[in-house]
């Protein structure tokens, strides 16, 4: 064994907190590593003894988009905005995949995790952050497909998209990692919400335009429409990349309005309810 | 000197009941009506209401503790079961929150429980090592530095790169404990009560703190081993339903504890609720555990006969019943299982038993237990027909091994049992 450690202690105050508690950002800062470990260790493990790996991060979007071609192009014969259907449904199947594993993973996270909760410190937050980041690996891989989709139909996008799309990905993580912090903390007391996962993933899809266009919604239902903020974040993913639709609207502004209103009040919930976690999971 | 832990008034309530509460239905009608309130309940919770029904039943697993503790002391904390010292230590290394009061602690926390946490069997051990180093709040270039040391100390060395789920269970924990040993915390936190593993694990646990106390680290040490809190420990508090008794050096401490009446919890009491229905005709009354000279104990001496008293109820006949217990050590090994029949001719006396109160007693001889903590389960049965009540964990205790044999080495034995054998020592040749 070596020396004491040479840097001075901190001294940390330990006592109930009140209210809403402050955010504690310190923390999150100081464990920042932890945060990269724990991303790692995900997508590490994901692919672990499949036979193909990391091509399933390709797969599944792509069937998912070969379905919707045949069943919405083919037999619906649904508008797509005078867009070749499988690249118009694959550009939204990214950010919905983005979306639905950060949900899925994000909401279990605290939960499948309880022996971390019950034995160690460690800003919880994490846990939530950790499976959202995780979702962007998949996320990656699956966009090199979309860049073949697009040469191959032709379709070219305009110059700005170097700036609107990562601000259309950021407010894809916003509205995950928002509604992941919400669930994760009430599925540390009520499990209802392993129950309930499935039934939201496919209820969300349909008020989503992942498989349609929201042109097809009537001018007046549009601001109703867009208090989905993974609307705003497909039509924005559209746009940048194919230039469908009008480009950003009042209706965008909704969405990301109700996305950053899902994220702080899930950030402050996660945060009363954080002091509980340990006695409850 | 200075401080290197301070609690003030430190309080900890739980709710307890809740739960309990949720699954005894009666009636569907109950289950309907929870149904159909859930999402009232979940929309409360939420907003921080919670359920007035189940608000009543709070409980102080630690009330009004205070006490400071210089850098580099080790403290040792005693105490029941439920007396509040797990909680303490968990307010401590901040997995829970404290409902009342304050504390300030210099320095990083660690324990050696914590070993394994966040361990994927998928990754190698390389990868876990880092992850683990993570997770108990080591910087990555501080894992790097000491990468090789915690190699070496875990002695896995070729297996390095391989997925930990190809571990035997030794190679795991080793691996687990040689990431947790190289934390290097400024204050070191041991709960013996839960820790798990082999002797040689528990050896190796013990002798890291002592080794961690000599760096003039902060150490608390939490243990039902009295011998080992003597051992390790200078000072010791005393807790209590949540609080703190007394504070002194650990002789004094240790004497306090044992003599005050709270160690002797040496008897388990049924009240009918805890009864299962099916249990019916059988019912158990109470279980308690008897020193050499017949106080009910929680704490016996390895050289003393231990008596187990079984105290139960019979609501009608019962043909071939026999009433027993199993031994087992707190790690999860048997050492015996005995019935109340297992002589033929008791057998064949009780062959029906018929109804009224009984008590089924046993003498376990002097000189059997080792050092540390035994649990005992009951079983009533009728072979082959019916198993009318079983609780394999009925109750525990604690042996302490002075003036067993071999005690004059001050040295830790293996095996669950220190029976004195008849050595003879004969010289056969020149």
């Amino acid at each position: 064994m070596t020396e004491l450690t040479k840097h001075e202690p901190t001294t940390i105050y330990i006592k109930p907190s009140k209210g809403l508690a402050a955010l504690n950002l310190r923390d999150l800062w100081i464990y920042r590593e932890l945060v990269f470990f724990m991303v790692w260790r995900d997508v590490k493990v994901k692919y672990k003894q499949t036979l193909l790996g990391m091509a399933w991060a390709v797969i599944q979007p792509l069937m998912t988009m070969l379905v919707f071609t045949f069943l919405f192009d083919k037999v619906a014969k649904l508008p797509t905005d005078g867009i070749p259907y499988p690249v118009f449904s694959f550009t939204a199947l990214l950010p919905w995949g983005l979306f639905v594993t950060a949900l899925n993973q994000g909401s279990r996270s605290l939960v499948a995790h309880n022996n971390m909760v019950t034995k160690i410190y460690f800003p919880r937050l994490i846990l939530p952050m950790a499976s959202v980041f995780a979702g962007l690996v998949d996320f990656a891989i699956a966009f090199v497909i979309l860049i073949g989709l697009m040469f191959y139909y032709q379709v070219t996008p305009a110059w700005n998209i170097f700036w609107t799309l990562p601000l259309f990905l950021l407010l894809a993580i916003i509205t995950a990692l928002g509604v992941a912090l919400w669930l994760s903390a009430v599925n540390v007391k009520y499990r209802d919400v392993n129950q309930a996962l499935p039934f939201l993933t496919q209820f969300w899809l349909f008020a989503t335009p992942v498989a349609y266009s929201s042109s097809v919604i009537s001018e007046k239902w549009q601001i109703l429409y867009s208090l989905n903020p993974m609307a705003g974040v497909v039509n924005g993913f559209r746009w940048a990349l194919l230039g469908s639709g009008n480009g950003p609207d009042i209706t965008l502004w909704v969405s990301a309005t109700i996305a950053i209103l899902i994220l702080i009040s899930g950030l402050f919930y996660f945060r009363s309810m954080e002091k509980t976690f340990a006695d409850t999971i | 000197m200075t401080t290197a832990i301070s609690v003030k008034n430190l309080g900890k309530q739980y709710r307890i009941g809740a739960a309990e509460i949720k699954f005894r239905y009666n009636m569907l009608r109950d289950v309907i009506m929870d149904t159909v309130y859930a999402p009232v309940r979940i929309a409360k919770a939420m907003i921080g209401k919670s359920d007035r029904r189940s608000n009543q039943n709070f409980v102080w697993a630690l009330k009004d503790v205070s006490f400071d503790l210089e850098e580099g002391k080790v403290l040792g904390i005693v105490g029941r079961n439920g007396a509040g010292k797990s909680t303490l230590l968990k307010i401590l290394s901040r997995v829970t929150e404290p409902t009342k009061g304050t504390v300030s602690v210099r320095g990083r926390v660690g324990s050696l429980l914590e070993v394994g946490t966040g361990f994927h069997p998928e990754l190698t051990g390389r990868e876990n090592i880092y992850m683990n180093g993570a997770i108990l709040g080591m910087r990555r270039a501080e894992i790097d530095s000491k990468f090789d040391e915690i190699v070496d100390f875990s002695e896995v060395t070729q297996f390095i790169d391989t997925p930990v789920k190809r571990y035997s269970s030794g190679m795991y924990l080793r691996l687990a404990f040689a990431v947790a040993a190289h934390l290097e915390p400024e204050i070191l936190v041991v709960d013996e009560v839960l820790a798990v593993g082999d002797a040689e694990f528990q050896k190796k646990c013990l002798g890291k703190m002592g080794d961690v106390a000599q760096q003039g680290r902060t150490v608390l040490f939490v243990s039902h081993n009295m011998s080992a809190i003597l051992r390790l420990t200078q000072e010791a508090i005393v807790l209590n339903k949540g609080q703190l008794l007394m504070r002194g050096p650990t002789q004094e401490a240790v004497d306090f504890y044992l003599s005050s009446g709270q160690a002797q919890a040496g008897e388990r009491v049924w009240d009918v609720e805890d009864v299962p229905a099916a249990s019916a005709p059988f019912r158990p009354i109470s279980l308690k555990i008897k020193n050499g000279s017949g106080k009910v104990v929680d704490t016996v001496r390895s050289t003393e006969p231990v008596t187990v008293e079984f105290e139960y109820q019979l609501d009608a006949p019962v043909t071939g019943l026999r009433v027993g217990f199993y031994l087992s050590t707190m790690r999860g090994e048997y050492v015996l299982t005995s019935f109340d029949t297992d002589a033929p001719n008791l057998f064949e006396k009780f062959d029906s038993r018929k109804a009224g109160r009984y008590v089924s007693r046993a003498e376990i001889p002097a000189d059997i237990f080792n050092e540390g903590r035994y649990s005992i389960g009951v079983n009533a049965s009728s072979f082959g027909v019916r198993r009318y009540f079983m609780d394999e964990n009925a109750i525990a205790f604690n042996v302490d091994i002075s003036g067993a044999p071999g005690t004059h080495w001050p040295e830790p034995r293996v095996g669950p049992v220190r029976p004195r054998l008849n050595w003879k020592i004969e010289k056969i040749s020149e």
